[in-house]
């Protein structure tokens, strides 16, 4: 299949994101023979050695040094991408914050197929692409087949086509891109990034957590997990729905959009395992899972599960772990 | 300001198991209980409380069939000022791009000033339609948005949610389409009471001719993705599930903390 496919790279602070992984290893599974051109864009010596790392693994990079995306602001960037992309491409993103704001308009200005979420791709034969996304929170997964005629525009879920396998070494081409794409008014000006407020406690360097989510069903619960959480000399972390409910401190919450963690343990207790809040363990803990519903996903990541309601669970394991430390 | 806000009706999953059918075309839907769309009920809220501040009034609109009224009434009972529906056969199947087509032709109807949308659904979590809509209109676009400042009857402050839980600050300019993050704000409860109250109001309904539409430019017939079948997914090796009583299993999980140096 001669379509060419793109990646698009991300980086901050001269970091390269993971996600230029999993863009090599999806294109082989839509091409085992597919050149996937890298495309990076930023600003000075950030961006130069940014796409001279990138060489080591794409076998030709595509940057656009300017100063109007020293900053990555999709609005720029989306109209800039239709300069250069050629028609009929596939282009690669990941499914992250950048992804979701620059990816489904931009499928619609290059007037191809826009493809979110993808976790794993099935077939690719001629104009049809058979790829797998997750619905429902990751509870079922479904098949989907897209027409991609006319190309392609896909996010990738950050992790889903990452191997232990090293990547190919090659000495890619950098070729300046910067001089065909044209600077337009952007009717969303970038400001500043505010860094997440620290809280009382920096769960990322607790060795043991008791983390609740959904299932604790109300504030008032939440003694529940701390009297679980104080026997065993830990501390109380949740999931999102437990800080956009309010009940608990912004701080608290572990996943992509909260803190990164790398416990040793990690007590999950009403929490379905979304890939954004898996996304924020590090450094594969010991986990357990606790949860009313047997299919939750949280249970394919855990260690240990225990099938019941937390409200009811939790106070009769504080009582043992009691006991055990009476001896 | 006048607002409209795109909502959708999904199976409220919450600790809920979603099973599939013996064909694998669908999920067990008949023991479901709809609602609307945790996102979009954000997005109502923010629109409520930005049209209580500045004025101008607050359109709730979606594509769906008559079982989607309920959830329209339900936003209009938090104070949306008017529900719309847009259904006809002609839209089923729909693809993220379709949708968004059969939006468009409805926002040109009106003369709204700022479109909110849910970040994502909880059913397919695509998060494509707010995205499209923008582009398609030529509006500029903001996802993930977590705080909105409204600063001139030209331009809104806004922050998006980043990765680590930073804020991202941006100006935009109106007419804009945002989509919005969970916990921008705490939706108001909707009472008994409140959803009787707009029980009587009448729902507009739009189909493909009322909004300028072809057949061929939504639907199934436009759609370039189809959804195959539903299956269950194996990541990783699955936990081992602790079985016996509760005693029991808190007495085996306890031991095991221990011996995994979790108990201080």
């Amino acid at each position: 299949m001669a379509r060419s496919i793109f990646a698009y790279i991300v980086h901050s602070n001269g970091e390269i994101d993971d996600s230029y992984l999993d863009f090599i290893n999806a294109a082989k599974k839509i091409d085992p023979d597919a050149k996937v051109t890298a495309v990076v864009f930023g600003h000075g010596d950030e961006v130069e050695n940014v796409a001279k790392e990138v060489a080591n693994y794409y076998p030709e990079v595509w940057k656009v040094n300017k100063e109007s995306v020293a900053y990555p602001n999709a609005e720029i960037i989306r109209p800039m991408l239709l300069d250069i992309l050629p028609n009929d491409s596939i282009f690669m993103l990941p499914h992250n914050t950048f992804g979701m704001d620059l990816g489904p308009g931009l499928s619609i200005k290059i007037d191809s197929t826009y493809i979110p979420d993808v976790v794993d791709i099935e077939k690719a034969e001629g104009d049809t692409l058979v790829v797998v996304r997750q619905e429902f929170g990751g509870q079922v997964s479904t098949h989907v087949s897209c027409d991609i005629s006319s190309g392609a525009v896909i996010t990738i879920r950050p992790g889903a086509f990452q191997t232990e396998e090293e990547p190919q070494k090659v000495s890619g081409n950098v070729v300046d891109k910067s001089s065909e794409v044209k600077d337009v008014e952007a009717k969303r000006k970038y400001i500043e990034v505010i860094e997440a407020e620290v809280g009382d406690v920096d769960i990322s360097k607790e060795d043991v957590l008791v983390s609740i989510g959904r299932g604790i069903g109300d504030q008032e619960n939440i003694p529940i997990a701390e009297e679980l959480a104080e026997a065993m000399g830990a501390v109380v972390s949740c999931s999102r729905p437990v800080v956009d409910a309010k009940w608990m401190d912004k701080s608290r919450q572990v996943g992509t959009s909260g803190k990164t963690v790398k416990p040793k343990i990690y007590i999950a207790m009403g929490i379905s395992g979304s890939f954004q809040h898996m996304g924020g363990i590090k450094g594969n803990p010991f986990i357990v899972a606790i949860n009313k519903n047997p299919k939750a996903p949280i249970f394919q990541y855990a260690d240990v599960g225990v099938v019941a309601d937390l409200l009811e669970f939790a106070p009769i394991l504080t009582e043992k772990i009691k006991e055990i430390k009476k001896g | 300001m006048e607002i409209l806000v795109c909502v959708k009706r999904v199976p409220d999953i919450g600790e809920n198991e979603i099973e599939i059918t013996s064909d694998g075309k669908d999920i067990k839907r008949e023991d479901l209980v709809y609602s609307v769309n945790e996102w979009d009920n954000y997005a109502v809220e923010e629109a409520i409380q930005i049209r209580d501040k500045v004025g101008g009034s607050v359109t709730v609109v979606s594509v769906g069939d008559d079982e989607w009224e309920d959830v329209l009434r339900r936003e209009m009972a938090m104070g949306a000022d008017k529900g719309v529906l847009l259904k006809d056969e002609k839209f089923d199947g729909s693809d993220g791009k379709g949708l968004a087509t059969i939006l468009k032709a409805f926002v040109e109807k009106g003369n709204y000033d700022l479109i909110l949308t849910g970040a994502q659904a909880s059913d397919d979590g695509a998060g494509q339609v707010g995205g499209m809509l923008a582009a398609l209109l030529d509006w500029p676009f903001a996802s993930l948005v977590n705080k909105i400042e409204v600063v001139d009857d030209k331009t809104l402050r806004i922050g998006r949610e980043i990765e680590g839980g930073n804020q991202e600050i941006n100006e935009i300019q109106l007419p804009c389409v945002l989509s919005i993050q969970s916990g921008i704000n705490e939706p108001r409860y909707v009472s008994l009471r409140g959803i009787r109250k707009v029980a009587s109001k009448e729902i507009p309904v739009y189909g493909c001719e009322d909004l300028g539409l072809s057949e061929d430019q939504v639907g199934e017939k436009a759609a370039k993705v189809k959804r195959i079948d539903y299956f269950i997914p194996e990541i990783g090796k699955g936990a081992e599930i602790l079985e016996g009583d509760l005693e029991e299993v808190a007495e085996k999980l306890a031991e095991l903390l221990k011996a995994k140096g979790g108990i201080k």
